[in-house]
């Protein structure tokens, strides 16, 4: 078992807590810049879907794991940084201008959709989100003068400053370099007060504010922020598909995105990544499983969604801490071996609340 | 002028009246007491003080200052600091990050310096730590310090409410029943730490409170209170033999 003797208060501070943790996140940074070499171009492919679905989780977790504001409107973001990116491109803007463009504009809508939410929460403020989901949806099919309408648009090849990036294993490391940026942004954001502040308005509104965090201006930032995360997420997006249309937007990808999430591990970044892993290799493992089923069943549409909703019950009811959840407790198990008790990770009974500000 | 002064206050929900015009005033350096039986209005006093409710009618002055027009969450950067009497911390998070919080009032508010941790924010925060530590010390929290509040037993949850109001560095505590549901021990040590925080952190301390041992020992000032009236003023042992409020806790 590690114990980590502390000397010094910034040792709390640092990113990597110990050596043990400095060896395999270096490990998995070589595996990373390795891997276009090696492995096969689909696979180098799901990787970039990987990045690109795990800074929409940083961007989601921030705000429902983090904040505790739900939002079921998450793909509107996505899309308003997809549709940026592509017409800002589209008009020669390079990738580190246009990016940020489709970030701030993210953050706006952000800003705007995070007004209604400070009158609402819970299933209300959900609904709120969904309504925005849907209009920017509908936007997007009849502003057609700008957008293409329902008949799409074709997104040029992305350009860092001038010379279009025509070699994939390029982009790859844009969208790795893009993940790693932003998960030490939020990282950062978790390390000091503005983070604090977020996790006391998730935990009891009534005492953030009694410590002197104000609600409202929190939760816009909370909702901008993570626009504004989700927005870079979609500029990513768009130069991967390479074709956008408002039907990739909708309320079904806005839940995949809380699904994934919440299968990852609520409240914990590492839970935004393999969330991401989760959702984009479980098609895989669907089309894996489908060799070996009886063709009647292989055949019936909508596996997937069967597979997936199968599978968030079960989280819920037996893991509600996700597959991170999972992970530290096989970690603690092994580290403590043969000590590792299984009341270990329950939780008390939450005591009986104050009366709510709302 | 009082330190910290209420007059008139008064607070109607629909028909409801649970305050009714209550004044007194809190000298520095003191420890108020509020008693009264049960649904007397005291909590209520108590969220119209830290602004979580509007009062009908009626002023809080704190230093001179008119806290009514205040938005609630200035309260805690005047220095005004809080405990619930249900417990209300972050339980999905560890005591110390608690306890950072309650340096929030005295946090920087520049989001974009946090996005990339510049060495101004960290400077911020071992100084943050530094105060963390000190009520860490004061209060001997130093073995739960990494621990989840929400696997902690009720008695630390209560004094880690405590530790977090103290790291704010707050002139005036406001304390809503320090000893619920703490036994016979724990309310012991409770009143020794109300008295250190008088006496050494010079803290003024406002408190609900229903153990009666426990106020007359920390007491300077005791108001009792019932149908949101108040019924007498003065120390624990004259506000405890007056005829009226021995009439509202045993009947007339």
């Amino acid at each position: 078992m590690r114990f980590i003797f502390k000397t010094r208060y910034a040792q709390d501070l640092q990113v990597f807590k110990h050596s043990g943790s400095v060896f395999w996140n270096g490990l998995l940074a070589v595996l990373l810049v390795a891997a276009p070499f090696v492995v096969p171009d689909y696979y180098r492919t799901q990787l970039v879907f990987i990045f690109i679905y795990s800074i929409v989780g940083f961007g989601l977790m921030l705000l429902s794991g983090f904040t505790g504001q739900v939002s079921i409107g998450h793909a509107a973001f996505l899309a308003i940084g997809a549709y940026a990116q592509a017409i800002l491109q589209g008009l020669g803007w390079p990738f580190f201008l246009s990016a940020p463009a489709a970030m701030a504009l993210g953050a706006a809508a952000g800003l705007l959709i995070g007004l209604p939410a400070l009158r609402l929460t819970g299933i209300y403020l959900a609904i709120a989100t969904l309504a925005f989901g849907f209009v920017v949806e509908e936007v997007l099919a009849r502003w057609e003068s700008v957008t293409g309408g329902n008949s799409g648009l074709m997104v040029p090849a992305p350009r860092l400053v001038l010379q279009p990036m025509t070699d994939p294993t390029a982009f790859y490391f844009l969208c790795l370099a893009c993940v790693v940026a932003v998960a030490l942004a939020v990282f950062n954001l978790l390390r000091s007060p503005t983070g604090r502040a977020f996790i006391a308005i998730r935990d009891s509104e009534i005492s953030a504010q009694s410590m002197g965090v104000n609600l409202a201006a929190y939760k816009t930032l909370s909702f901008a922020l993570s626009a504004a995360i989700t927005a870079l997420a979609g500029c990513l997006y768009a130069h991967q598909i390479r074709f956008i249309s408002p039907e990739q937007f909708t309320l079904l990808q806005s839940i995949e995105f809380l699904l994934m999430i919440a299968i990852g591990g609520m409240g914990s970044l590492h839970g935004a990544v393999l969330g991401a892993i989760f959702v984009i290799s479980l098609p895989e493992l669907i089309g894996a499983m489908k060799d070996v089923m009886p063709p009647g069943l292989a055949q019936q549409p909508g596996l997937k969604p069967l597979v997936f909703g199968t599978i968030m019950i079960l989280v819920v009811i037996y893991e509600p801490m996700g597959l991170y959840g999972r992970w530290l407790k096989i970690r603690t198990y092994f580290s403590l071996f043969p000590l590792y008790r299984r009341g270990m990770f329950q939780r008390q009974k939450a005591y009986t609340k104050s009366e709510r500000v709302h | 002028m009082a330190f910290f002064e209420v007059d008139g206050l008064t607070k109607r929900f629909g028909g409801l009246t649970a305050v009714d015009d209550v004044s007194f005033s809190v000298d520095e350096g003191q420890v108020y007491t509020i008693i009264g039986p049960n649904g007397a209005g005291k909590t209520t006093i108590f969220n119209l003080v830290s602004l979580i409710y509007a009062p009908t009618a009626g002023t809080v002055r704190f230093r001179e200052r008119d806290l009514t027009s205040l938005a609630p969450h200035r309260v805690a950067s005047l220095g005004i600091g809080r405990t619930f009497q249900n417990i209300e911390l972050f339980e999905h998070a560890t005591v110390l990050q608690n306890l950072l919080i309650g340096r929030h009032a005295h946090a920087h508010r520049n989001f974009m310096a946090d996005l990339f941790f510049l060495p101004s924010v960290r400077r911020a925060e071992l100084a943050h730590r530094e105060q963390v530590e000190k009520v860490i010390d004061f209060l001997d929290l130093q073995a739960h310090r990494d621990s989840l509040v929400a696997g902690l037993p009720y008695g630390v949850r209560k004094v880690v409410e405590l530790a977090r109001a103290l790291c704010a560095q707050p002139r005036l505590l406001l304390l809503d029943e320090p000893s619920s549901g703490l036994n016979v021990e724990e309310t012991d040590d409770m009143a020794y730490w109300i008295q250190d925080i008088r006496e050494q952190l010079g803290i003024t301390v406002l408190m609900v409170e229903h153990d009666m041992s426990l106020v007359s020992r920390v007491s300077d000032r005791v108001l009792a209170v019932n149908y949101g009236r108040v019924l007498a003023e003065g120390t624990a042992a004259e506000v405890q033999s007056h005829p009226d409020v021995v009439a509202a806790y045993l009947g007339a």
